[in-house]
């Protein structure tokens, strides 16, 4: 079978994306200092965290699968993560 | 009737997320007569809920008797496979019994069908269901729950049900509830692949209507705790991944790459070969069983479901569907007795962790207590499923060399694996216990 990467993948969901109001926030200082960058980096199933060329952690919370896995491998601080408002974010058809 | 002597209330029971535990939480109350709001963030019901794909449903159809024929179930389990993968192959159990389908045991579920039919099953009881709003916080009045808010609106109740899933959080925000630990939680990442329902039945050796359900360790999560699973639906095949969260970040595992290795996989590709995917989301899982519980009860409050740390995970079954059901129906027994004596404060609700406790969902939860410690082991990702292989081709590798008896083959494969006899012992010991 052939097999889309992450960003071929997330294009077979929908999403409805929030454009004034991002649900994702890095503190850069700490999550760089505190390794959290890099954990979250490898660990979320949708490529939403990135290193940007100018060494911050790029985010494109609009391909958000909203598990939540980033939150839970953060240390304490260095994520700014909620649910996306009421209608909007991923919107599952099979589940 | 007021909550706390306080403002009067919009609703009896406001009910935070429309999943199983949620809506069996409503479809209970409303049925006796109680006043229930749903309130659910995403656009539909069921379009942010994700699950592997097997419910266990005995429980809700005790509810519903019409379950399997009116419910938008996918197939009914007759087939269970456990495989381990090791580098060069795999070794697997293959359980196919008719007996299991007749009793109507295990079907597998998509959650963006089976979950607006529940809905619907509510709002006919008398519930209201409302989609499309998030519940940013709850409304604390004098040390009790007296509500939620969401945006600029308050909603009051005389209890709040916290049925928002895995992360909990609205009773984490309140600091009811501790953040779990990592190695208490798993990301599940699944696939669905489209295929016709007749390649599926023959594919996975299944009769109309029947289902299975395979559960793969070993190389398929590159040593990392947890498991693949290959599911099938009518005419699609859920496939995916556990990965323990604290394994996963001390490896430095990368999930999405996971995830692509499982489905190139020798063993898995073939079952999803010339499909196509239609469909890639994650979910956090429950790992950490009965210690996870913790409360689920407050002043106001209650927790049911993923939101209460209700999974089982046995290695050979994942359980949180059935549990979330379970859940939902003792939450509305201990709701509808706490509104009938006007007292809803923890203690007034005290009679749903009482009938969770005598319910098959407190006795489960006891009796695996052990297990998610005894899956902490590497061993069982690493090294079991290689051992056996080894142990097998001794049997099966005829080469002209004199046969030896099974047992000086297994001491040899011991012998030259880095498990311990002392090890297997042990393991074996503690499988028997947890199990």
């Amino acid at each position: 079978m052939n097999i889309p990467a992450v960003a071929g993948r997330l294009a077979l969901n929908r999403f409805v994306l929030d454009e004034e109001r991002p649900h994702i926030v890095v503190n850069q200082v700490l999550a760089k200092s505190t390794g959290t960058a890099e954990r979250i980096i490898a660990v979320c199933p949708a490529k939403v965290y990135s290193w940007a060329a100018d060494g911050t952690v790029a985010v494109e919370y609009a391909g958000c699968l909203e598990c939540g896995t980033c939150l839970a491998v953060a240390y304490p601080g260095a994520l700014e993560w909620h649910y996306p408002g009421g209608g909007f974010g991923v919107q599952f058809r099979e589940g | 009737m007021n909550g706390g002597g306080g403002a009067p209330v919009d609703f009896d029971v406001i009910v935070i997320g429309a999943g199983p535990a949620g809506l069996m939480t409503a479809h209970s109350l409303a049925r006796v007569g109680r006043s229930v709001v749903v309130i659910e963030r995403g656009e539909a019901v069921g379009s942010k809920n994700l699950s592997g794909g097997i419910m266990y449903c005995h429980a809700i159809r005790e509810v519903f008797p019409d379950f399997l024929d009116s419910a938008p179930v996918e197939r009914l389990i007759a087939r269970n496979v456990l495989v381990f993968g090791t580098g060069s192959g795999h070794v697997a159990i293959d359980y196919a019994d008719q007996r299991l389908s007749a009793a109507g045991t295990a079907v597998t579920v998509l959650r963006a069908r089976l979950d607006p039919w529940l809905a619907a099953r509510c709002e006919e009881a008398g519930a209201m269901v409302m989609p499309g709003l998030r519940v940013d916080s709850l409304l604390i009045e004098g040390g009790r729950v007296a509500g939620v808010v969401a945006g600029q609106d308050e909603l009051r109740s005389h209890v709040v049900v916290a049925a928002d899933g895995v992360n909990s959080f609205i009773a984490r925000g309140a600091g009811f509830r501790p953040p779990p630990k990592m190695s208490q939680l798993g990301v599940g990442i699944k696939g669905v692949v489209k295929l016709s329902e007749a390649q599926i039945n023959d594919r996975f050796q299944l009769a109309e209507g029947q289902g299975a359900a395979f559960s793969i360790t070993g190389e398929v999560t590159g040593g990392i705790g947890g498991g693949g699973f290959l599911y099938t639906n009518r005419d699609s095949v859920s496939v995916g991944l556990i990965l323990r969260l604290d394994d996963l970040t001390a490896q430095g595992g990368d999930s999405s790459v996971l995830f692509e290795g499982l489905l190139a996989n020798r063993f898995v590709a073939p079952y999803i070969d010339g499909g196509r995917l239609i469909e890639y989301g994650s979910h956090l899982v429950n790992e950490g069983g009965q210690a996870m519980m913790g409360d689920i009860v407050w002043d106001g409050l209650v927790a049911v479901g993923d939101a209460a740390g209700l999974t089982i995970n046995t290695g050979l079954t994942v359980r949180g569907m059935d549990l979330a059901v379970g859940s939902g129906i003792a939450a509305a027994k201990g709701i509808d007795a706490a509104l009938a004596a006007g007292d809803a404060t923890a203690q007034g609700l005290a009679g749903y962790p009482a009938a969770l406790r005598e319910s098959f969902v407190g006795q489960d939860m006891s009796t695996f207590a052990k297990m998610p410690a005894f899956l902490e082991n590497p061993r069982l990702y690493r090294d079991y499923g290689q051992l056996t292989a080894d142990v097998l081709r001794g049997v099966y590798n005829l080469d002209l060399t004199p046969r030896r008896p099974l047992l000086s083959l297994a001491r040899q494969a011991v012998r030259e694996s880095p498990v311990r006899i002392r090890q297997l012992l042990a393991d074996s010991l503690k499988a028997v216990r947890a199990l």
